[in-house]
């Protein structure tokens, strides 16, 4: 425990620097991909709430991103935006204009209140089927983004959002999840997440609500799926409703599975991870010369390397990266390294 | 016999039906203060349907279920566990992703007396020495019978007033379920109120008072141990044999 609250202290100075002193040190180009690494680092812990630790495999995550980053653009366009890009725009909306804080919190607090409603009945569901619902929430949403295009502009890019995510509005949002979701998840409702996730029957034998915590998790989750998405949105200026959809879906699911689906530290390594890898591979997919020798640009070529690394991985690693164990700086107590060899023999 | 009015457990014409299945056909038991009741029978007789009823788990059709003068019928689990009653469930089924010590805690998490949590704590471990030993370990990487002991210590740590044992003795080595026999005796000479589910006819009749018969959903004997025992039909029960 002690080494683990060190390591998070040392994580969150280390996010501290990177977010102010990134800009003087690398490019602009760099500072963009440490930009996505953190925001997606925001999406993939508040879905491992559920996905990870609690055993609720949800599909429907990206549908709050989504919803929430409409939601937050919609609240911070200048009113004569709202004007011109929404001209039928209901009149309780157009009238004012919300600054960058309170329009992603209301992103986040209107999307935990989704969370609870679409929750109350889908969390009844486990395995397979919880998966399938959520995904029918996430197909709902995407529907809802195009069709209500009073709102959104339906499925023409939603544009104009000012562009207010910068990498210490990023930092600042990412230390914030990291410390409650840590808080959450090593309390005795985190236990209470895992028995859930361990045994639904033994944890309703022992007396747990399997329902409200599993409901919790997925509010909780969704707050932040509802801030990342505002971050994202005023990252981006303009998107569409297919932005949020099943590419990032998959994307999200892959960095969690890959870096652990019970670990913090193991969310964050999974979406760094295949950030760097598939940063890496698609330079070198655009072809370059080696003294005399010419490699030609094979595109396409990085996402068939990327899957081939995900197959390796799940192979050698089934649990991902970090399994459910957390990053931690191991001297400092002896109890992590017995837990490094459970975690190995389960 | 017992005075089933002024019992501390009752069931009352209990039916469960899973789909067009009748798992319970109504069955009528009770169990007093201090008693140890077995419920026996054959595979698919609706012993474990029975205990999973009782705490909440499934859903009767028909049929009542009192517990210290009040219908639990159609309380919560989380409620009924508060209520008093424990169930440790057929094949153990611990959190095998947590340690030993937090299988332990979660037993105990309808409660909130830190004390009281504390010294149960240690009261498990003196009674099951080996989880002391183990308390770090993950609950999926011990072997059977301390597993099962993790498991009937963990509903211990509710503090119940009923217990509901769901076949202790399933897949634990011959040696260890003597072990785990002996432990449920020093419970019942502690008090604990105990409703047992077993396969080991021989050992349940042991510890227990009384016994309950089932068959195919239905209450097919009952009796005192002693009585039980000297019953040719007790066996016929098991074996499916006609009357």
């Amino acid at each position: 425990m002690m080494a683990r609250a060190v390591t998070l202290a040392l994580a969150l100075v280390l996010m501290a620097a990177i977010a102010f002193g990134a800009p003087y040190v690398v490019s602009d180009y760099m500072v963009r991909i440490i930009l996505l690494i953190a925001l997606n680092s925001i999406f993939v812990l508040s879905l491992s709430l559920s996905n990870g630790f609690t055993g609720v495999f949800s599909l429907g995550h990206v549908g709050f991103i989504g919803a929430g980053a409409y939601l937050s653009g919609i609240l911070t366009l200048t009113v004569e935006q709202k004007h011109s890009l929404l001209p039928h725009l209901p009149a309780f909306l157009n009238w004012f204009s919300l600054p960058f804080l309170p329009a992603t919190l209301v992103a986040g607090v209107l999307m935990t209140l989704l969370a609870v409603i679409v929750g109350y009945p889908l969390m009844r569901l486990s395995g397979y089927f919880v998966s399938v619902a959520t995904m029918g929430f996430l197909i709902i949403v995407n529907v809802v983004l195009i069709n209500a295009s009073d709102f959104t502009r339906g499925a023409r890019t939603f544009t104009g959002v000012p562009l207010d995510t910068s990498l210490p509005w990023v930092f600042g949002w990412l230390a914030v999840t990291l410390l409650v979701l840590w808080r959450l998840v090593y309390s005795p409702f985190g236990r209470r997440m895992k028995a859930v996730r361990d045994d639904t029957i033994a944890a309703s034998a022992v007396g747990i609500d399997v329902l409200k915590t599993r409901l919790l998790a997925f509010a909780i989750g969704a707050f932040f799926a509802g801030v990342g998405g505002s971050l994202y949105a005023h990252y981006l200026g303009s998107f569409s409703p297919v932005t949020f959809y099943f590419a990032m879906t998959m994307n999200l699911i892959a960095m969690l599975v890959l870096g652990g689906m019970g670990s913090l530290s193991g969310a964050i390594i999974g979406v760094i991870s295949v950030s760097i890898l598939s940063e890496l591979l698609r330079s070198v997919e655009r072809g370059f010369t080696i003294g005399d020798v010419t490699i030609p640009a094979l595109y396409g070529a990085s996402q068939i390397v990327l899957g081939f690394i995900f197959i390796l991985i799940m192979i050698f690693r089934p649990k991902g990266i970090m399994g459910e164990r957390e990053l931690s700086l191991g001297f400092l107590n002896s109890s992590a390294k017995i837990q490094f060899k459970q975690g190995e023999v389960k | 016999m017992n005075d089933s009015h002024s019992a501390m457990f009752k069931l009352q014409g209990l039916q469960v039906r899973f789909g067009a299945v009748r798992a319970l056909k109504g069955i009528s038991l009770h169990v007093n203060q201090g008693e140890v009741v077995a419920l026996l029978g054959a595979n698919g007789a609706g012993k474990s349907t029975t205990l999973r009823t009782i705490s909440g788990l499934s859903r009767p059709s028909a049929g009542n279920i009192f517990f210290a003068g009040q219908s639990i019928t159609t309380f919560p689990s989380t409620k009924i566990v508060r209520l008093g009653i424990a169930h440790s469930p057929e094949g153990r089924r611990l959190f095998g992703g947590l340690t030993v010590a937090e299988n332990l805690r979660l037993g105990s998490c309808s409660r909130s007396d830190t004390d009281g949590i504390a010294a149960d704590t240690e009261r498990m471990f003196s009674l099951f020495p080996i989880l002391r030993e183990r308390r770090p370990q993950l609950a999926g990487t011990l072997s059977g019978g301390e597993q099962q002991q993790l498991a009937l210590a963990r509903a211990l740590m509710a503090a119940p007033k009923l217990l509901l044992l769901d076949e202790p003795s399933l897949g634990v080595a011959p040696l260890l379920v003597k072990h785990i026999f002996e432990a449920l005796a020093e419970l019942k000479r502690q008090g604990m109120t105990m409703l047992l589910v077993e396969q080991n006819m021989k050992l349940a009749l042991k510890l227990a008072d009384r016994a309950y018969v089932l068959r195919t959903g239905s209450i097919a004997l009952h009796g005192s141990s002693a009585e039980l025992l000297s019953d040719d039909r007790v066996a016929q029960a098991y074996l499916g044999a006609a009357q």
